[in-house]
């Protein structure tokens, strides 16, 4: 430390002339960081604690903490929320496929290579596209599902999307489908980092395919479960796309409407830019302790120890 | 039990490691086979968006399951094409890709440069800030950007767009600074010494040196703004500046409407070509990316 001390006094003219370089070099993000995210999150809170339209004036309309009070009594703020909360069904079981079909593909089979590419083609296939693709493989009368359902048991299928029930399970197929790739290569990555000593060690002392599984693939993986769980979690608060595309209307009776979905109404069709915002910040909140959860979570469940 | 150590003890553990035994075998050929069935599951359903785009309406709305285009239609292709609609829609995404890319990517790697191989006072407050900004998710600032943009009188063209991407991307500064650690401190000090100025020893030896990660985090983000809906439809008041998955959309409403599902096939299908086509192609490196930030 104090070596380093000398060296700053020493050398202070062409550190100074460094860190102004250094300064301006990073600006452009940081005055897009100050523009677009740090004042659009305090403007946020101020019109979140007003009755705004974007037309009337912001500071003649400021109601406290009205917004949030009617959203906590708000009928189709709450079945939003627990149908988002519906959605992520599909999170657990997108990892349970995906720790399998990892564990399959670390087999070293002919042919991983494409294997996993087919895997992930959803991945980076257009959200828009591959949901309009998936209103037609749900179509009630024609599409690919019912044709298939039809074919096996001689009669008509269910109504994928025009049914309040089925309408979630097909959103949460859907959506498994599309983020399985990712699961998949994550997984995928995490056992090749897996030393194979650790199972031959494990056959030494005669331990089952099971144990194996359960007490070396399993905590060993736990870093990258965490990360998908917090990720997946993230992602399923934001839902919205899907349920835009596949029903624009929130679905029978408001039965697939999103968080985001319900904000986007409120904000951008009703124009209650306040209300809207107060949901934001809600959800902000809920986002921000997932991220607290993750840093907390990190130290106390996930195994580092390779 | 007593045998398998044995076998370890003499060392045959690496050996049977290779020589399969034939209930192995026999285990490895259903687990090929699973993976390849539930493959192709995954893929069947891009399949038949292909398949459908080529279908006259009559095969699709015959009430039977039907698979092979019979006959095979071409025309919902050039039918797609000639939509003024859809090649406007293709050229807004363009116009917005190109100025980012450039100017994005230069002001990305220009600040995880810094972050990585200059020392400044605040280095790791800017940086948690930045970073911060990956964690904000578009939802929660999309109704005050959308009033800033408004403002500004930016909704009526690309600019809500653009703008905010040439300031940089903070997941892609992440990703190159992460990069840069891997490279030798030594270049700058040879550098100094050559009396190389900061922004010389940025263009001339670390920009080169990280050509490859570059190239990929552009890959991806170009991928992110193709494949951008949410922030293209509030965002762009006009019709005439939609991009591409806007208009998609609009067609997926309008068309369905007339049952016209080859038409939205075939102009989702060529939505989706240019990703998929870059996929295919650098997937080694994407998924590579998408795995270590699984690891980090």
């Amino acid at each position: 430390m104090a070596g380093k001390n000398k060296v700053k006094v020493r050398m202070s003219e062409m550190a100074k002339r460094e860190e102004r370089w250094a300064w301006l070099f990073i600006a452009p993000p940081f005055i897009g960081f100050m523009c677009f995210m740090a004042y659009p999150i305090v403007f946020a809170l101020i019109v979140s604690m007003s009755r705004w339209t974007g037309i009337n004036s912001l500071w003649g309309n400021i109601v406290g903490l009205r917004n949030y009070i009617e959203i906590l009594q708000d009928a189709k703020f709450w079945q939003s929320m627990g149908t988002t909360l519906i959605y992520m069904i599909g999170i657990p079981i997108g990892m349970i496929l995906g720790i399998i079909i990892a564990m399959g593909l670390n087999r070293n089979l002919p042919g991983k290579r494409l294997l996993t590419t087919m895997y992930y083609v959803p991945v980076v296939s257009s959200l828009v596209a591959v949901s309009i693709l998936w209103a037609w493989v749900f179509n009630y009368d024609y599409g690919l599902l019912n044709g298939i359902w039809k074919i096996i048991t001689g009669q008509h299928g269910p109504n994928w999307l025009g049914d309040e029930k089925m309408i979630k399970i097909s959103m949460i197929i859907f959506m498994v489908w599309k983020g399985l790739g990712g699961t998949i290569i994550l997984y995928l990555a995490g056992l090749q980092n897996i030393p194979r000593d650790y199972y031959e060690a494990a056959e030494i002392d005669g331990a089952s395919g099971w144990e194996k599984f359960r007490n070396i693939t399993l905590p060993l993986l736990s870093p990258v479960t965490f990360y998908v769980l917090i990720t997946s979690l993230i992602g399923g608060f934001q839902v919205f796309v899907e349920v835009q595309v596949m029903a624009s209307n929130g679905g029978p009776n408001y039965s697939a409407a999103t968080v985001v979905f319900y904000l986007y109404e409120k904000a951008f069709k009703n124009g209650q830019l306040g209300y809207g915002s107060a949901i934001a910040v809600i959800l902000a909140i809920i986002i921000f302790a997932i991220t607290a959860l993750n840093f907390w979570g990190q130290n106390k469940w996930v195994n580092t120890d390779i | 039990m007593a045998e398998k150590k044995k076998k370890a003890n003499s060392n045959a553990m690496y050996k049977t490691d290779k020589v399969v035994s034939s209930k192995e075998k026999a285990f490895n050929i259903f687990v090929f086979i699973l993976l390849l069935l539930l493959a192709f599951t995954m893929v069947f359903p891009l399949i038949y968006m292909v398949l459908t785009s080529f279908m006259t309406k009559n095969q699709i709305l015959s009430g039977r399951l039907t698979l092979i285009p019979d006959p095979v239609l071409i025309g919902k292709y050039s039918e797609v094409l000639s939509k003024g609609q859809f090649i406007s829609g293709i050229f807004n995404t363009v116009k917005v890709e190109i100025p980012v890319l450039i100017v994005g990517g230069f002001t990305s790697s220009l600040a995880a440069f810094a972050f990585a191989k200059l020392k400044f006072r605040g280095k790791d407050q800017f940086f948690l800030a930045l970073l911060a900004t990956i964690m904000i998710p578009f939802a929660v600032v999309m109704i005050p950007q959308y009033v800033l943009f408004t403002k500004l009188g930016w909704t009526n063209s690309l600019a809500p767009l653009i703008i905010p991407g040439l300031f940089g991307n903070v997941s892609m500064i992440f990703f190159l600074r992460q990069n840069l650690y891997s490279i030798p401190t030594e270049l700058m000090e040879a550098a100094k010494l050559d009396g190389c100025t900061y922004f010389g020893t940025y263009w001339r030896i670390f920009l080169p040196l990280m050509k490859g990660a570059l190239g990929t985090q552009l890959m991806l983000w170009f991928m992110g703004i193709w494949n951008d809906y949410l922030a293209p439809t509030i965002f762009l008041r006009s019709e005439a500046n939609w991009t591409l998955q806007v208009v998609i959309r609009s067609f997926n409403s309008y068309y369905a409407i007339q049952s016209d599902y080859a038409l939205i096939m075939a102009a989702s299908v060529i939505a989706m070509i240019p990703t998929l086509l870059l996929f295919f192609i650098f997937q080694r490196m994407i998924i590579e990316s998408i795995a270590i930030s699984g690891i980090k």
